[in-house]
């Protein structure tokens, strides 16, 4: 498997020492617009075109975009909820689906997801230790030893078990609720967990608890997370690296403080600097980006954010940009034409980024 | 288990209410241990139901008809297919028979209490057949969605076209008179409908997380359809058939009324309204009996299908 752990982006190499635990190649996904007689499928919405990073063993990957932008399809995608139309998944080495790899059911085994709502991802009809247990029992556990587990998982995310075990999910709070949600996540003892907003709807108080929650659980069992989120100052606490989509395409990835100190794609930079600033010095009133993002079902030739962009040539509506490092010995790769100094583009090196 | 809890970071004491585990650890610790008693979901809506005084009384009602059906051998005072000529049409209120004689002299009160079995009889077996039927269909095809759901449901809408009652005579009609022709017909004309409400309900089920999260656990599907999706379906497809039991004693009636059910000497509800309807101008109280029978069961499993569906309803 040396090979996979070479260039698993296309390009950038990143620390060859050690090899990946996930490798996402070209994943894509369009649904099919349903429409006109007998059903037939008149467009398709893009959801996700052509996604490819890795996720180290023990890191924290980090990824942000816009509402639409295919963060959650992209989670969804990989637990194989969804089925891809294309891409390969890797999962330490071995191919999900591939004739001698993993099959569906031992992925899931080692990778789980926590999602967004945690209301509507509890059974109303089952109390929350025997959702816990389930996944468990469905690996061959036996249902006392299951049940044990769950409390023990109780426990780890701090709701005592003999006093919350057997309460129903609409007996818990929010923040309680997620704590179960986690603890379900962890009862098959995965490897990878994949947070899909999992923070996003807590207030933010309970949201810092949480936080601090995961952190300690993944110390504890040795975890690695893929954290989605649109909270840019979240994924910042507590992410190693980050990804940015905008419309279904990875735009910039890299380490986080390189990524949000010198972001070299204007969509992360336009992302960046609509954070709210606590500070009112640095209030800013001008909006960075206008408008919604164009409709994934017929997104703009070339570059995606052209529509949107101050950069915007003649250049960006022709070639799609590639995906290339630049920065921290190529660990820090975007896709924008200004940063490629072969492409054509007039500003190959505009002042943001120039270190 | 407390190690754990006291490595975690000290938690700031302002989560939702109720996190105390969490808030203070060394409270938890400290305290005896309650044990959360969880209150279950049909344990509260047995108590909704108990507090509702209509559908207590309905039950009680319906519970009293089957008893009394059920044992009729024992309740009946006489035999229900004892005719006496000489008293043919004696008012409600004769010595003997306190709801008086049919139009051959049998005593109404036991030919009630006989025709409640067949009637019970007709409209619960269908809606429990079509039920078992139409409710694996419906969960089928709204678990599973794309083009099993297609061949599922366009299949039940050519029968959902015609009117039931049309449907069940026509039916009934091409296999003939005999209660067990009738059961069958009754059943047909239920499964379509049951199919569409569990098919609707279950599509909604289907939509929520906590099926995704059940199948990212690598379960199959029937094992998420047995633990997750059952669970929270069951409930409004019950109450639906329910509200069926009435329909079905009164279509069941319709067929017997038509000649098309039970056959004589034996009598269901439907049927001895049927015969007595030549002597509705010499005894009208006496003929309505078995109406007023339908009427009252009818009416008890629909109220008792309102207060279910309002104490299943409270949405947590």
């Amino acid at each position: 498997m040396e090979k996979v752990a070479i260039a698993p982006d296309g390009g950038a190499v990143a620390k060859s020492s050690a090899q990946p635990l996930l490798i996402v190649r070209n994943l894509r996904k369009y649904f099919p617009v349903k429409g006109g007689l007998l059903n037939r499928s008149v467009a398709q919405v893009k959801a996700v075109d052509g996604v490819s990073f890795h996720v180290m063993a023990g890191e924290v990957l980090g990824i942000v975009g816009e509402s639409g932008c295919g963060k959650s399809t992209t989670a969804r995608l990989l637990m194989h909820l969804l089925t891809a139309d294309e891409g390969e998944v890797i999962f330490d080495g071995l191919g999900v689906g591939a004739r001698d790899g993993l099959t569906v059911k031992e992925l899931r085994r080692n990778a789980q997801m926590v999602f967004q709502d945690s209301y509507a991802s509890l059974n109303p009809r089952l109390p929350v230790e025997d959702t816990i247990a389930f996944g468990p029992t469905v690996h061959g556990v036996p249902s006392a030893e299951a049940k044990q587990r769950a409390r023990r998982l109780l426990d780890d995310v701090g709701l005592a078990p003999e006093r919350f075990g057997r309460r129903y999910p609409h007996e818990l709070s929010g923040g309680q609720r997620q704590r179960i949600n986690i603890a379900r996540a962890l009862a098959l003892q995965p490897r990878l967990v994949f947070l899909d907003e999992a923070v996003s709807a807590l207030d933010k108080s309970v949201e810092a608890q949480v936080l601090n929650l995961l952190v300690d659980l993944k110390e504890e069992f040795n975890l690695t997370y893929v954290f989605i989120s649109h909270d840019l100052n979240v994924v910042h606490y507590i992410s190693d690296r980050v990804l940015v989509m905008y419309l279904g395409k990875v735009v910039e990835v890299g380490p986080v403080g390189s990524v949000y100190s010198r972001s070299a794609h204007p969509y992360t930079r336009a992302l960046l600097s609509s954070q709210p600033s606590m500070d009112p010095d640095r209030r800013k009133t001008e909006p960075p980006l206008s408008g919604d993002p164009p409709t994934p079902i017929n997104p703009p030739s070339g570059c995606r954010f052209r529509t949107r962009c101050a950069y915007a040539e003649e250049i960006c509506s022709r070639v799609e940009p590639p995906l290339l490092g630049f920065g921290d010995n190529g660990a820090h790769q975007s896709a924008c034409h200004m940063n490629n100094a072969g492409s054509g583009h007039s500003l190959t090196a505009p002042a943001g980024t120039a270190e | 288990m407390t190690q754990v809890n006291a490595v975690r970071r000290p938690a700031r004491p302002v989560d939702d209410a109720g996190d105390t585990a969490l808030a203070s650890p060394a409270a938890a610790k400290d305290a005896p241990a309650v044990v959360y008693k969880g209150q279950s979901y049909w344990s509260n809506v047995g108590r909704r139901l108990r507090r509702d005084p209509t559908t207590v009384v309905c039950g009680l009602i319906v519970l009293a008809i089957i008893l009394v059906a059920v044992f009729a051998p024992l309740i009946a005072p006489m035999d229900p297919y004892q005719a006496k000529m000489l008293g043919r049409l004696a008012p409600i209120g004769t010595a003997g028979h306190p709801l008086g004689t049919d139009e051959l002299g049998r005593d109404m009160l036991s030919r009630l209490i006989y025709g409640g079995r067949i009637s019970l009889m007709m409209g619960l077996t269908p809606v429990g057949v079509a039920l078992a039927v139409g409710g694996l269909l419906g969960v089928i095809a709204g678990y599973a969605g794309g083009w099993v759901n297609m061949m599922i449901m366009r299949f039940m809408d050519v029968f959902y076209a015609f009117p039931s009652i049309m449907l069940a005579i026509a039916i009934s009609g091409a296999l003939g008179a005999g209660i067990g022709n009738g059961m069958l017909a009754l059943t047909l004309v239920l499964i379509p409908s049951i199919t569409r409400v569990t098919e609707s309900v279950t599509t909604q089920v289907r939509a929520y997380d906590f099926v995704d999260a059940a199948r990212a656990t690598g379960a199959s599907s029937t094992r998420v359809i047995v633990t997750h999706v059952l669970s929270n379906v069951l409930g409004p497809i019950f109450i639906f058939s329910t509200s069926l039991v009435s329909v079905s004693i009164i279509i069941a009636s319709g067929l017997s009324f038509l000649g098309l059910g039970v056959s004589p000497p034996e009598a269901d509800w439907g049927l001895m309204l049927s015969t007595l309807r030549q002597a509705i101008y010499i005894n009208p109280m006496l003929c309505a009996l078995p109406g007023i029978m339908i009427f009252i069961t009818s009416l008890c499993f629909n109220l008792m299908s309102d207060g279910l569906r309002s104490a299943m309803d409270v949405r947590l």
